[in-house]
């Protein structure tokens, strides 16, 4: 095949494939480092809308979704804050959205053109109740084109935001890139509900995900709620078929959410390096340095990082010693998978306000 | 009973103004003559927000202060023919204020609703911003100490097509009416007292009364009509990618080649404003031309165009998994600028090569250091190029010809000084 190299951003891959898969409005308002993914948005999308705030921006694409489009944001964390209150209603009324969480360095406002992995224990504890939000995660140039669609057709088919999580070096860093390596994207359609009705917006028949009618259709009217609500979208207190349906929003996500990863496990191997992210290419630094000196060493990238996958402690399980390397100070993903008690043959290698190298990484894994 | 009602006992206290809203504005839907299916209430949190089970509408039950902004995004969405109302009290009304203002200058075809009784009724008679000086309320028994927003001034100002304000007795439906069927942004203020608060914290007080003596005019105010933010005429409008995509980005070709076998990075720091980014993504396309892979980054203040820019580029024959800069091979300094940001780095080199601008004082470093006439030769916007060029001259990493290559299909192409990259000692 022939190829076709060009000088890239991970920002204009996410731009493009999220419109191949068919989102159709994206609403922006700027900050770096998600800004970038904006500006190419702004002349890529259908529509392309600037927001006041970040809160009218997540409240817009609410709207939008409940009028049957496909929305999109992308955010970092002093907007995402901003946003939370909503992503929690739309998780409520169950309208397909995705937000793009470009993360930086904070606390608080932080160091806005500096990179970070410092958000995942936020997104592990957005939903009030504990409730799973679905959260892929990009580890590579190829994943900014691979992981759009997937989240996408997650939001549709599960009817719920879902967070795409990156970070500053990952969608900004410019990279010599072989276009005709990307497979074709299939688009996303939304299917709408079309049976005899009443409708009843809450109603997962024998699934678990309702079928779908925008507001204002001609077909049948709808009731949305950010409330507990029964399966009509009517407000109640906590009668049992308004808990069961609170119930469902989590089920849905822990049954349904797709399962992503890379594994690169060698023969013989005692160590498994884990991380996601902008670690990722330090991750596979380390492993190709390490068997280049003889060390066998596997490798596991995860992609989806909420609901955990109970794949990766299968994997995880399987080795002596696991290297989890991400660029915080706390090893989020770490406590993630095993709290605040992490066992002694998990070894955390991180870093605050650069990236982690990939020498850190091998030298965890050779450390007595 | 009216087709837009499921049942007619509405949820409120006796006497509780909202009654008559509800009221007025199922009248005022039967005297447009849309269907049920045709009609969006959203309501934001308050008592008025739980009458979504009365409506035989779509109904949107939103978070608190926010509903505007939300069927903002409904209302812009959905073809002409639809009628969004938003029902919200002066607390969501207070809380949203920006939502209303925004929704109002986009002028988006929806009609507000505020059920101003002037206090937070659900959680016990807290005062908003809609609270007139004077008026008590559970936490300021004393009356209220400021004035009031003019809402409806505000909201006019901000651009709305109709707004107005009435008193919340008996039937207003006429005004709702005209405020549903005017296409684009309209507000209907009405004041009301809660007869569980307003009325316990202000026994006797009459609602034309306080209206007139706090400075709450009614009236109608309307403009002429101004373009209505739709984001498409109808349905059926296709939405398709727009612009240059992906695909439509110009291949790099490989035209030249180098003897790189492994890695090699390169820092470049100058000036905002020298150029100093574009020069690395010349350097970057250059690379890419002699077959290398290649990573480029960028960082300077937020305040973009003063301080320091600095780039760093990574050229490989392998891919680049890790693009982070620990110990480069190539440290390339402009400006003053450049020197302060990159002198941690210059000052833990333990090898590598300084090319340094002659101008600049030379500091401590394992590097290393080659100091170069980069601002004197090519003047300070072409500073960073010309000292990309000179490092190609002197390492051969790459042939400098496939950087002059590069620099064509950029802005620069026409107007750089050609006759200054000129081969040394020629
Ligand atoms: S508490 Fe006040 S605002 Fe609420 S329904 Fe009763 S009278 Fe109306």
């Amino acid at each position: 095949m022939d190829t076709h190299r060009v000088l890239l951003d991970g920002s204009r891959l996410v731009v493009e494939s999220c419109v191949r898969a068919g989102a159709n409005v994206y609403v922006g308002y700027p900050i770096t480092p998600a800004s970038l993914i904006f500006s190419y948005a702004s002349r890529r999308f259908p529509i392309a809308l600037p927001a006041p705030d970040e809160i009218t921006a997540l409240q817009w694409m609410a709207g939008l979704s409940a009028a049957g489009y496909l929305p999109v944001t992308a955010t970092s964390f002093p907007g995402f804050a901003l946003m939370v209150e909503s992503i929690n209603m739309a998780y409520m009324m169950e309208l397909p959205m995705l937000i793009i969480l470009v993360q930086r360095l904070g606390p608080s406002t932080g160091t806005a053109t500096a990179g970070a992995q410092g958000d995942l224990l936020l997104l592990d504890g957005l939903i009030s109740g504990g409730y799973p939000l679905p959260v892929l995660c990009i580890s590579d140039l190829k994943d900014c084109w691979l992981l759009p669609p997937v989240a996408l057709r997650a939001a549709v088919e599960m009817r719920t935001p879902v967070v795409l999580l990156s970070s500053k070096e990952m969608v900004m860093t410019q990279a010599s890139f072989d276009l005709s390596q990307l497979p074709e994207i299939e688009p996303v359609r939304q299917a709408f509900y079309h049976g005899p009705g009443p409708y009843r917006p809450y109603d997962p028949g024998d699934g678990l995900v309702p079928p779908f009618l925008p507001v204002g259709s001609d077909h049948d009217v709808v009731r949305l709620n950010a409330s507990t609500h029964d399966r009509s979208g009517l407000l109640q207190h906590t009668s049992e078929e308004a808990m069961a349906n609170t119930r469902r929003l989590g089920e849905k996500v822990e049954a349904l959410t797709p399962v992503l990863y890379h594994l690169d496990e060698q023969e013989g191997a005692r160590t498994l390096v884990v991380s996601y992210d902008i670690t990722s290419g330090a991750a596979r630094e380390a492993v190709k340095m390490l068997r280049a000196q003889g060390v066998p060493v596997s490798l596991l990238l995860a992609r989806t990082l909420l609901p955990v996958p109970a794949i990766y402690y299968e994997v995880i399980d399987r080795y002596s010693r696991v290297v989890i390397a991400e660029e915080n100070a706390q090893g989020q993903f770490a406590r993630l998978l095993f709290g605040r008690r992490i066992p002694p043959n998990i070894r955390l290698v991180g870093a605050v306000g650069r990236m982690v190298r990939p020498e850190e990484i091998a030298r965890e894994v050779l450390a007595p | 009973m009216s087709i837009f009602l499921t049942q007619p006992e509405l949820p409120f206290c006796k006497g509780c103004g909202h009654h008559h809203v509800v009221r007025s504005t199922v009248k005022a839907l039967e005297a447009i003559g849309v269907r049920p299916a045709d009609v969006i209430l959203v309501t934001d949190i308050g008592c008025h927000g739980i009458v979504d089970g009365n409506f035989a509408t779509h109904t949107v039950h939103g978070l608190h202060g926010r509903s505007v902004a939300m069927a903002a995004g409904i209302a812009m969405g959905l073809p002409p023919g639809k009628k969004v109302i938003v029902y919200i009290g002066d607390g969501g009304a207070t809380i949203g204020l920006q939502h209303i203002l925004e929704a109002a200058r986009m002028n988006v075809d929806l009609t507000v609703v505020v059920h101003n009784n002037m206090l937070y009724g659900m959680t016990g008679g807290q005062p908003s911003s809609l609270t007139p000086r004077g008026f008590r309320t559970a936490i300021t028994p004393d009356g209220s100490p400021l004035p009031h927003h003019d809402l409806c001034r505000l909201v006019y100002e901000a651009g709305a097509s109709y707004v107005a304000r009435v008193l919340g007795v008996g039937d207003f439906s006429e005004v709702l009416r005209q405020a549903m069927e005017i296409e684009g942004f309209a507000l209907v203020e009405v004041l009301e007292l809660c007869t569980s608060y307003g009325v316990k914290w202000n026994p006797g007080l009459r609602l034309k009364a306080l209206a007139e003596e706090t400075g709450y005019t009614l009236g109608v105010w309307t403009r002429s009509p101004r373009p209505v933010f739709r984001l498409r005429a109808g349905a059926e409008e296709p939405l398709g990618p727009r612009g240059a995509g992906l695909l439509d980005l110009p291949p790099v070709e490989v035209r030249f080649s180098s003897l790189l076998e492994g890695r090699w990075a390169l820092i470049l720091s100058g000036s905002a404003g020298e150029g100093v980014q574009q020069a690395a993504e010349i350097l970057a396309r250059a690379a890419m031309a002699a077959g290398l892979h290649v990573t480029k980054k960028g960082s300077y203040p937020v305040t973009v165009g003063v301080g320091f820019s600095t780039a760093e580029v990574i050229l490989s024959r392998s891919p680049i998994f890790y693009h982070g800069v620990h110990e480069p091979d190539a440290v390339v300094i402009t400006s003053m600028d450049g020197l302060r940001n990159q002198q941690g780095r210059i000052r833990e080199m333990q090898r590598g090569i300084l090319w340094l601008d002659a101008s600049l004082p030379v500091p401590e470093t394992g590097a290393e250091v080659r100091i170069r006439d980069f601002r004197g030769h090519a003047g300070a916007r072409y500073a960073a190029l010309y000292a990309l060029w000179m490092v190609l001259q002197e390492t051969g990493i790459l042939p400098p010809e496939a950087l002059l290559e590069a620099v064509q299909g950029t802005p620069l192409a026409d107007r750089i000084p050609r006759e200054r990259f000129a081969p040394r000692g020629s």
